[in-house]
């Protein structure tokens, strides 16, 4: 399997605070990665480096045949280039409020990639048709539910066509019925072999739809492996009282 | 008819004529470059130049820091002394323009800053240069956030042009001043150069709910 994304001896910190210490991981190609961990474990942050919206002080990040390091300055034409790689859906959706809800769907391929309107908008239309949001096209954001909002969100990553999708968990600020339909499509997404990568505090999804967990602590990665071996472990106390914490019954 | 209507409605088209070819196009002409400057400063004040930035910055603490009518004596009478010399109109607009441009950035930098980071972050992660994301994403939500207190700093403006009339601009409020020197009927004729400024600004208002319905449209 290719691995696309690659960190290596990562480290962040805001002012004093050392959030990611010494990381070193590397995301495949076609996989599902959920990123768990108590909050401020700093998992969002290791999300936040892959497309730059955070700079690491010190370590190297590798994308497919990009590579940079993070001790010299970063250039804005590398950082541009990193971006197209990826794409991001926000916990707080962030879709454009001005634009309607396909305006926002192919505003990336179309100001970024420089791609032909008229067949984004055939495209962005079969994106929306596949999170079920067709209907919604000429709405504009503030018009819809926050399910719904984050399907558009889903979608305008889709459009770009990365190599990587990034979910910096993405149905924290939904409630539970409307949490459904947006895990459906993230399933949907993962049994599609897209690559993603998710911070997220729902367990069940991450048993059902995560190839591999990444288990963050203090800014540690205390474990990094199949899904099952995560659920089924039996040794490391803490992954236990993790899971055990999530569970109530 | 009373002695005091008379004058008022003989004085009416004299008073509304300086209003519509002095205190109108002075007013329009400074706040175009008013608003050029404007949106220049704010956004060198949230860039991360820092020389630049304190140039800018001690632009708006100069304007918004001395009154209106002193920077207008300094730069039509003052200037000349320092081998500037400059028509009424001329020290007129620059003055007005640099003011209002001082106050309005502020107005257009607390509506960028008001927009969330998510936007931003939405608009980067896309892979958008600095400069699309104003463009697309920053600049339209700032021209909805901005239309009140921007509007404020025109109406600010449209009254503050009366004080032109103490560097020799014909203005509405200096005919009307010349119309008291000879009728003596201070409180009709000021009243009815108020009532004027009151129209213009009541148009502006219109327009400013106009525009604000508009920009609004995705609310």
């Amino acid at each position: 399997m290719d691995i696309i994304v690659k960190f290596k001896e990562m480290n962040k910190s805001f002012q004093n605070h050392h959030v990611l210490k010494n990381i070193n991981v590397e995301f495949n190609k076609g996989e599902t990665t959920v990123i768990l961990g108590p909050s401020g474990s700093g998992k969002s942050t290791l999300l936040r480096c892959i497309n730059l919206l955070e700079i690491p002080q010190t370590g190297t990040l590798e994308i497919d045949s990009l590579k940079v390091d993070f001790t010299q300055k970063l250039s804005q034409k590398d950082k541009l280039l990193i971006r197209q790689n990826t794409a991001m859906v926000f916990q707080s959706f962030n879709l454009f409020p001005h634009m309607t809800v396909l305006e926002n769907v192919i505003e990336g391929p179309i100001t970024v990639l420089k791609k032909d309107k008229s067949k984004m908008i055939q495209i962005g239309e079969q994106l929306l048709e596949k999170v079920g949001l067709l209907h919604k096209k000429d709405s504009y954001p503030s018009q819809l539910s926050g399910g719904q909002q984050q399907r558009v969100a889903i979608a305008r990553a889709l459009a770009m066509e990365p190599k990587f999708l990034l979910f910096d968990e993405p149905t924290s600020a939904l409630d539970p019925e409307l949490e459904g339909e947006v895990l459906k499509v993230l399933k949907a997404l993962s049994e599609e072999q897209k690559s993603m990568i998710l911070v997220t505090h729902n367990l069940n999804f991450a048993r059902v739809a995560a190839d591999r967990i990444l288990f963050l602590e203090n800014g540690e990665i205390l474990f990094d492996g199949r899904t099952d071996e995560f659920f089924n472990n039996t040794e490391n106390e803490r992954i236990i009282s993790f899971i055990q914490s999530m569970q109530f019954i | 008819m009373s002695r005091e209507l008379e004058i008022v409605l003989n004085s009416i088209w004299p008073v509304l004529k300086a209003g519509l070819a002095v205190t109108i196009p002075l007013s329009l002409i400074s706040f175009a470059i008013a608003l050029v400057i404007a949106v220049i400063t704010a956004l060198v004040k949230l860039s991360n130049f820092k020389i630049l930035k304190f140039i800018f910055s001690t632009y708006v603490w100069i304007f918004r820091g001395t009154p209106l009518l002193v920077q207008l004596f300094l730069v039509f009478y003052g200037l000349p002394k320092a081998g500037v010399t400059l028509d009424p109109w001329t020290a007129a607009i620059i003055t007005f323009s640099l003011n209002t441009g001082a106050y309005a950035s502020e107005s257009i930098r607390a509506s960028i800053l008001s927009i969330p980071k998510g936007q931003w972050e939405a608009a980067e992660s896309l892979g958008m240069t600095y400069w699309q994301v104003l463009r697309r994403v920053i600049a339209p939500q700032t021209v909805r956030i901005s239309l009140p207190p921007v509007t404020n700093d025109f109406i600010d403006l449209v009254k503050g042009t009366s004080l032109a009339a103490s560097i020799t601009i014909a203005e509405m409020f200096m005919i009307g001043q010349q119309i008291v020197a000879f009728t003596y009927e201070p409180l009709a004729i000021y009243s009815l150069v108020a009532v004027i400024y009151l129209l213009f600004v009541s148009i502006l208002t219109v327009i400013q709910g106009r525009l604000e319905k508009v920009a609004s449209k995705y609310i």
